[in-house]
């Protein structure tokens, strides 16, 4: 009976740990960030789009002054 | 300027769900990993895509009602806006399908509804360039597109949820906010999508603005 008791323990124990591991183990980019190069590539894509909204804010411009003249 | 806050905000939006989207923490998820944050990227195209399709469709029927050449021009302009938002979401969830169900076009509904609505709409705009006469043209593209609208959102947000598919919140599959869409995403997630409206209202209306100036040199 009592070894009955252990082994359920046991066997509950195990269960629950792997059950830990696997939530707690998904595989993120973590070190990406941990190392702090992510923020390079943040930057790259901030300049891409700033250029891009500039852009779109020229070309608003140009069609104003086309709009004005009409 | 002060006419133009709503681009800034636009940009801004858009440029702050950039930097959180990449930045912030989120929930760790099986099979999904970092690709998660596509949220913030590829389902506010599609909303793009509908609020634009949206406006196409009011701005018809008021051409129906008023005749006025503008409001036929401005429904023309905000679908050819949303065909590349259309675009932008089926490439974007080409890639995301890839690396997460495996396969570009995995046979979803909702994929093929999709790819349906899109042609839907370059039907529309070859239908336009069939027609020579003005009124005429206006008068049956507005009919069209008030057809395409509703079987649209029929294709999108009914069909697929009528059968299984792999999208969350279709065929009985939980949607993103019931899981896992926690406080930390929505905080990204709803600045995203208001933010590329804005910016897709804008460029439509750019082209808008460039037609009308054409037509007017034109006639």
């Amino acid at each position: 009976m009592r070894n009955l008791l252990v082994t359920a323990l046991v066997l509950l124990l195990t269960a629950a740990r792997t059950f830990a591991r696997e939530a707690g183990g998904i595989e993120m980019a973590d070190t990406l960030r941990s190392s702090g190069k992510i923020y390079v590539v943040v930057a790259v894509v901030a300049v891409i789009l700033l250029a891009l909204i500039a852009y779109l804010f020229t070309i608003d411009a140009k069609v104003k002054k086309i709009e004005e003249k009409e | 300027m002060r006419k133009n806050w709503w681009k800034v905000l636009a940009s801004v939006l858009v440029l702050y769900s950039l930097i959180t989207g990449f930045l912030l923490d989120v929930p760790h998820l099986p099979i999904l990993h970092e690709s998660i944050r596509n949220l913030y990227f590829h389902v506010p195209m599609w909303f793009t895509m509908i609020v634009l399709y949206l406006v196409s469709v009011i701005y018809s029927i008021k051409h129906l009602g008023s005749n006025n050449e503008l409001d036929d021009l401005m429904a023309v302009e905000f679908v050819n806006a949303g065909v590349v938002f259309g675009f932008l979401g089926l490439v974007t969830g080409m890639i995301w399908a890839n690396f997460t169900w495996g396969d570009p076009w995995p046979n979803d509904p909702k994929l093929n509804s999709a790819a349906i609505s899109t042609l839907m709409y370059l039907a529309y705009l070859v239908l336009r360039n069939s027609m020579e006469e003005e009124q005429k043209r206006a008068r049956i593209s507005a009919i069209y597109n008030i057809f395409a609208f509703p079987v649209m959102i029929v294709l999108l947000f009914i069909l697929p949820r009528m059968t299984d598919s792999l999208h969350p919140g279709n065929g009985g599959n939980p949607g993103f906010g019931a899981y896992d869409l926690d406080s930390r995403m929505r905080l990204v997630f709803y600045p995203a999508c208001l933010g590329w409206i804005l910016l897709g209202v804008w460029i439509a209306t750019l082209r808008f603005r460039i037609r009308r100036l054409e037509n007017k040199k034109f006639n």
